[in-house]
C-alpha cells in the first residue's frame, strides 16, 4: 500500500466498522463517543506511525487502539454506569467467559456488527434523506466536509440533519439488532432503497470531486455486496439484482464524465472504457436474482442497465427498454421513470408521436422534462426545442449539465 | 384526483383467427397504454384480466350455470383503477385502450368512496 495513502484509505476502509463494533457492544446511545474515540485513535495511529514507523498489520493496530480508548473512555466517564452498563447487561449475555469489559474483535463480529448498523441507520422511523447521510458518515466514514461537498451545501446543513437522526434513534429508542423475521422484507427495503440512493448521490451527485463520487458509489457497493454474502439477506433476490444493477451502472462511471469534469452523453460515450469485468459481475448476479422469478423494481431497473450495456442501437434494444419501463411504471411510479419511458417511446415510435407521451407527463419545472422535450422537438419544430432547452437551462444546477444544453443550444443560432 | 374503474367488456363473437405477430402486437399496445397512464401517474391498481372458461353464474335461486354473466352477449374480461380529475378526462384514457381495436367497449365508472358518492 502507498504509505502517503495509507491512513485515508484505512480511514475509508475501518472506521464505520471499527464504529459499528463498539456500538453493538455498547449501544447505539454510544454512537457520538464512538465516533469521537475512532477520530482520535486515527490521530493517535498518525502520530504514534509517523514518529515510529507504520505497525506490520495497521488494522489490528486501530482495532485494538480503539478497544481500549474506549473501554478507558468508559471506565471515566459516568454515562458508563447511567447508559452503558445497561446495554451490557440487558443486550449482550458473555458467555464465553471474556471479561463483560472487553471487546471481541474476530471478523465474524465486524461483519455482524456492520449489517447490525446498516440495519440500525436505515431504520424506517428516520427520513430518507437522513439515512444517507447518517450512513454516509457513520458506516462508510466520510467526513462531514465530504458529505456537504456531495451535496453542494455547507457542514452546518449536514450537522444538523445528522443531529435529527441520532435524535430519532435515542427517541424512538431503536436498539442495534436484526430485524425480526417476519419484518424482514420491509426493513430491507428501506435498507436497499437507502443504499440505491447513497449509489445515486454519488453516480449523479453535481459535486466536480470524481474521485469522491465515485467512493460513494464504491461503498454503497460495498453495503449491498455485504448483504449479498450475508446468511441473513444473501437468499433475497432484491439484493442480487440490485447489485447486478449497481455492477452494470458502475461500468460507466469512468467514460461518462472527460478530462475536464464536462459530463459525456450515453450515446457519445467511448465504450472502450466501459469496465467489462464490472458488467460481468453484474451477469453472474443478475443470474443469480433471476433464479427464482421474482420480480422487483431493481430486477427491470437492472434489465434495463444491462440493456445499456451494448451501445448499438437496435429496434430490439429500444422495444425491451420501453417495454421494461412499462412494467417499472406500472409497479412504481416515479418522474425519472416516466420521463426516460417518454425517450425510450421515441426511440421505437419516433419523435413525433413521443412528444404528446412526453407532453402529457404534466411535469413542467423538470430539468429533465424540459431537455427531454428540447431533444425530441430539435428537427420538428426549433422554436419550441429552443423554448425548453432555455428552460431546462435555467433549471440546471451544475456547470457540467449547463454546458451540455449550452451545446445544444448553440447548435440553432449557427 | 378521483378513482374510476375502466371496465373492459367484449363480445363472444369476436374470437376471430389472430396470428402469433397480431397476438405480439396486441400485448404490445396493452403495456405501452398501461405504461402511458403509469407514467402520468394515474394508475391506481393494475387490475387484473377476468378469465371466461371456469367461470360460473351463481343466480338468486342459487341454480349454477357455466360461463360469465353475459348481457347481450357481452361479457366483462377485465378491469384497471386510475385517477383523473374528471369522468371526461378518464373517458380521454379509455379511449386509448386497445381492448377498442378489437371491437370491445370500455365502461367508465366512478368508485364510490365517502368524498365522491353520487
Amino acid at each position: 500500500m502507498d504509505e502517503r495513502r495509507l491512513i485515508p484509505e484505512l480511514y475509508r476502509a475501518e472506521y464505520g466498522k471499527i464504529v459499528a463494533v463498539l456500538c453493538s457492544r455498547f449501544g447505539i446511545g454510544f454512537m457520538d463517543e464512538a465516533a469521537d474515540i475512532v477520530s482520535e485513535t486515527f490521530l493517535t495511529a498518525a502520530e504514534t506511525w509517523g514518529m515510529k514507523g507504520v505497525p506490520a498489520n495497521p488494522a489490528a493496530w486501530l482495532y485494538t487502539v480503539a478497544r481500549n480508548n474506549a473501554l478507558n473512555s468508559l471506565r471515566r466517564s459516568r454515562v458508563f454506569d447511567r447508559k452503558v452498563r445497561g446495554h451490557l447487561i440487558r443486550e449482550t449475555p458473555v458467555s464465553d467467559g471474556s471479561s463483560a469489559h472487553d471487546i471481541d474483535l474476530t471478523q465474524q463480529r465486524i461483519t455482524d456488527s456492520q449489517l447490525r448498523m446498516v440495519f440500525t441507520v436505515c431504520h424506517p422511523s428516520i427520513p430518507a434523506e437522513a439515512q444517507v447521510s447518517l450512513a454516509l458518515r457513520i458506516l462508510c466514514g466520510f467526513t462531514i466536509d465530504e458529505i456537504a461537498s456531495a451535496y453542494l451545501t455547507t457542514r452546518e446543513n449536514i450537522n444538523k440533519r445528522l443531529f435529527r437522526a441520532k435524535q430519532r434513534l435515542r427517541k424512538e429508542k431503536i436498539k442495534m439488532d436484526f430485524p425480526p423475521v417476519s419484518d424482514l422484507p420491509s426493513r430491507l427495503n428501506t435498507v436497499l432503497v437507502t443504499l440505491y440512493l447513497l449509489f445515486n448521490e454519488g453516480y449523479y451527485s453535481a459535486s466536480p470531486d470524481k474521485v469522491l463520487r465515485k467512493d460513494f458509489c464504491l461503498e454503497a457497493m460495498r453495503l449491498v455486496y455485504m448483504l449479498t454474502t450475508s446468511q441473513l439477506t444473501s437468499g433475497i433476490q432484491n439484493v442480487q439484482a440490485l447489485m447486478a444493477l449497481m455492477c452494470f451502472q458502475a461500468s460507466r462511471f469512468d467514460a461518462r464524465t472527460g478530462a475536464g469534469g464536462e459530463l459525456i452523453l450515453y450515446e457519445q460515450q467511448d465504450s472502450a472504457l466501459w469496465d467489462r469485468q464490472l458488467i460481468d459481475r453484474g451477469n453472474q448476479f443478475f443470474v443469480q436474482a433471476s433464479s427464482q422469478g421474482e420480480l422487483s423494481r431493481y430486477h427491470l431497473e437492472a434489465a434495463i442497465a444491462w440493456w445499456h450495456t451494448n451501445q448499438t442501437d437496435t429496434q430490439e434494444k429500444w422495444e425491451n427498454i420501453l417495454r421494461l419501463y412499462n412494467h417499472l411504471l406500472v409497479l412504481e411510479y416515479s418522474p425519472v421513470a416516466a420521463l426516460s419511458r417518454s425517450y425510450a417511446y421515441s426511440r421505437v415510435y419516433g419523435k413525433e408521436k413521443a412528444i404528446p407521451e412526453a407532453e402529457s407527463l404534466r411535469l413542467d419545472g423538470n430539468l429533465f422534462y424540459h431537455s427531454l422535450l428540447g431533444d425530441l422537438y430539435t428537427g420538428i419544430d426549433d422554436r419550441q426545442a429552443v423554448t425548453h432547452l432555455e428552460r431546462a437551462l435555467k433549471l440546471a444546477g451544475s456547470a457540467p449539465e449547463q454546458a451540455v444544453l449550452r451545446a445544444k443550444l448553440e447548435r440553432f443560432s449557427s | 384526483m378521483k378513482e374510476f374503474a375502466l371496465i373492459f367488456r367484449v363480445s363472444e363473437n369476436g374470437a376471430t383467427q389472430v396470428t402469433p405477430a397480431q397476438m405480439q402486437d396486441r400485448m404490445t399496445s396493452w403495456t405501452n397504454w398501461m405504461g402511458g397512464i403509469a407514467a402520468r401517474n394515474q394508475l391506481v391498481n393494475g387490475g387484473s384480466r377476468l378469465g371466461v372458461k371456469g367461470s360460473k353464474t351463481v343466480r338468486a335461486d342459487r341454480s349454477v350455470t357455466d360461463g360469465p354473466y353475459a348481457e347481450v352477449k357481452e361479457f366483462i374480461n377485465g378491469y384497471i383503477i386510475v385517477k383523473a380529475n374528471s369522468v371526461e378526462e378518464a373517458a380521454e384514457i379509455a379511449k386509448e385502450c386497445p381492448i377498442l381495436y378489437g371491437g370491445g367497449k370500455v365502461e367508465v365508472r366512478p368508485l364510490v368512496t365517502p368524498e365522491n358518492n353520487e
